[in-house]
């Protein structure tokens, strides 16, 4: 159990990645749907950096700035040239799969050392079920670290506000002399850089190696946790990890003796994301969408 | 600085334009592109855009690879239009194919039933099936379709796989992920002696003549076109939005089913894991280039067919990965929306001013 429940928080850490910069960026009013595009070339570039630096920390800064770069097209087209945001997001996520499998395509099946530890082994020892909590690499604590100042940054902090403000109506914003448009920048690029983490997690921990469309639909599974979520960060963080859990059965069902083709329990995760979908739809308890998530806007003046 | 300024009406010219200058930049972009990997870009642009005209089998190739992509581009043209998203269109074509399998494979030879019209027409119901789950969802409980026709995109492919590597498989496919093959009345038959261009291409054709009149000219192509364009005028004509979601869904799910089942039928000839469901992606892009008009699709299908077939040619002859042709789709879509907005906007050089 101890196993699995470690494996639920590795599996988790790419999905809050995604979950929480697409939750920053919709809570300001911006719908990408580019979020696996973005985690397919964060991983790719922080693979190719790793392994020719040989640190994984500057490979998660490659990746991160490579999400950033991607989130900065998509904002070039959703908020310089106020194109529909769902075909931006849609072309965002085409080019990033093409882009990541061209710049990858010679690194396929290269072995990367996998990240350390943060913390020394004996820590994890010296305490029962320390693994749980001290096993795992810097990463994942990053992870957990964000969704805490992020849920602080948009319940109390003033700059959090304004996001908020952004997001929910943008004209009023606008007349109180906000700056909507950057707010909305900086929020997708942000979104950007945690997309980019994820995917880096993918390539450098959660298993370190390069492999095309690698994300396997994990960036629009984040999408579908934010709405479950009913972009709240604390209830996206559970979401995250439920999901992780039910992406785990894969590889642990067949040992508990739950017999079933091995592609139902692949395909899991996504019917469970339909299933979340459904059932939480509609709930007032929910949580409610920006009022103006995906709404172009264009200042007057 | 450039800026945008709005224009009065939109411009009838850009409308027009806009493909065609997106088309021109994505061909820059993609010179830069190739000379970035070391290619001459005058050579690797001539094999991706000039070698598929190059022989007569090579453009009935163009042909065969546009067929999916115009049906299911025409489909999703009307779905975008009515501001209904659905991007499992390569689900629902991978349903398409599995429907279409059922009945090439257990249908006897000897029964009346043993006709094309039957796999194609089981296809196309399979498809309406896989899209009315998100059409179903939004209409009843308010589920965003993006994510539960993506969702379900994966899972057919899944599907699709244990259904060729279990009960399925041909037992003497020497271990290889794959049906028997079909019977021979299960394929369409050929338009030209020697290619692999089939009557599908006619279907094609229809499809996208037939929507384009009808989103032109029907009561139910102004409701679609209102409920996308201005659905608080949509409410108080009366227009039913649950209406429109089913019927754009139905439809784009029942091309792209139509569309898999014949490519299973008619051009790969038995399952696989792989049966190009990828197409339903590219089908987005195709729906853009005709500006989300059915007609406009069908020239936006051949565009990226040309394209697609250009990039397997660029693969054998210049050594270029696979993946080139999607940065060039993506790229393309990028410049398409960008040039959209000059529709709607005039760009004015101005001076910087402090804010």
């Amino acid at each position: 159990m101890e196993a699995f429940f470690a494996a639920m928080i590795v599996a988790a850490t790419p999905l809050l990645f995604a979950a929480l910069g697409e939750l920053v960026a919709e809570r300001s009013g911006v719908l990408n749907l580019g979020v696996e595009g973005m985690m397919l070339v964060g991983a790719v570039c922080a693979f190719i950096v790793a392994l020719s630096t040989g640190s994984t920390a500057l490979g998660a800064f490659a990746g991160a700035a490579a999400g950033v770069a991607m989130a900065g097209l998509f904002a070039l087209l959703a908020l310089g040239f106020s194109a529909n945001q769902a075909a931006a997001g849609l072309a965002l996520t085409i080019f990033g799969g093409g882009l990541s499998g061209l710049l990858g395509a010679s690194y396929v099946g290269v072995p990367l050392p996998k990240a350390q530890p943060l913390f020394p082994a004996s820590w994890a020892e010296a305490i029962p079920y320390g693994k749980a909590i001290f096993g795992y690499d810097a990463m994942v604590y990053l992870a957990w670290a964000s969704a805490a100042a992020i849920w602080w940054f948009l319940a109390r902090a003033r700059s959090g506000l304004k996001l908020r403000a952004a997001g929910d109506n943008a004209e009023s914003g606008h007349a109180l002399g906000l700056p909507v448009l950057r707010i909305r920048l900086l929020a997708v690029l942000f979104g950007g850089a945690m997309a980019g983490l994820g995917g880096a997690y993918l390539s450098l921990a959660y298993t370190p190696m390069w492999g095309e469309g690698m994300t396997a639909g994990r960036g629009w599974i984040a999408l579908a946790l934010v709405v479950f979520a009913g972009w709240r960060v604390g209830w996206a963080a559970a979401g995250a990890v439920l999901f992780a859990a039910v992406t785990q059965l894969q590889f642990y069902a067949q040992g508990w003796g739950w017999r079933a083709p091995s592609q139902f329990w692949a395909a899991a995760p996504y019917l469970a994301t339909i299933l979340a979908l459904a059932l939480l739809a509609g709930r007032r308890t929910a949580g409610s969408a920006p009022a103006a998530l995906g709404r172009i806007f264009r200042p007057s003046s | 600085m450039i800026r945008l300024e709005p224009r009065a009406a939109p411009s009838k010219l850009m409308a027009t334009l806009s493909p065609l200058i997106a088309i021109l930049l994505t061909l820059i972009a993609g010179a830069l592109l190739f000379a970035a990997l070391g290619q001459n870009p005058w050579r690797a642009l001539r094999v991706y855009f000039l070698s598929p005209f190059d022989d007569a089998y090579m453009r009935a190739e163009v042909l065969v690879k546009a067929v999916p992509l115009a049906l299911m581009g025409a489909g999703l043209a009307v779905c975008f239009r009515a501001n209904v998203w659905n991007i499992g269109a390569a689900g629902q074509f991978t349903l398409g194919a599995i429907g279409a399998g059922a009945a090439a494979l257990f249908i006897p030879a000897e029964s009346p039933f043993a006709m094309l019209a039957v796999p194609l027409i089981a296809g196309a119901l399979c498809g309406m099936a896989w899209a009315a789950v998100p059409a179903a969802l939004r209409t009843r409980l308010g589920v965003n379709e993006i994510l539960v026709s993506l969702m379900l995109t994966y899972v057919a492919a899944l599907l699709l796989d244990w259904l060729v590597r279990g009960p399925w498989r041909n037992p003497r496919g020497f271990g290889f992920p794959q049906t028997n093959a079909f019977p021979d009345w299960a394929h369409a038959p050929i338009l030209v002696e020697g290619t692999r261009l089939h009557v599908g291409a006619f279907l094609a054709v229809a499809a996208a003549l037939g929507l384009g009149l009808m989103m032109s000219r029907t009561l139910r192509g102004l409701r679609l076109r209102v409920t996308g364009g201005a659905p608080r005028a949509a409410r108080f004509a009366g227009f039913s939005a649950a209406g429109d979601v089913w019927f754009a869904l139905l439809l784009s799910g029942g091309l792209a089913g139509l569309a898999g089942a014949l490519e299973a039928t008619s051009t790969v000839g038995r399952l696989q894991p792989e049966i190009g469901a990828q197409a339903g992606f590219t089908a987005i892009i195709v729906a853009f280039l005709g500006r989300l008009n059915p007609i406009g699709a069908l020239l936006g299908a051949l565009v990226l067919a040309v394209s697609a077939i250009g990039g397997e040619n660029a693969q054998i002859l210049l050594n270029l990965p696979k993946n080139v042709a999607g940065v060039f789709q993506g790229m393309l879509l990028f410049f398409l929306l960008a040039c959209d907005a000059l529709i709607n906007y005039r760009p004015r050089l101005v001076a910087r001013r402090r804010a």
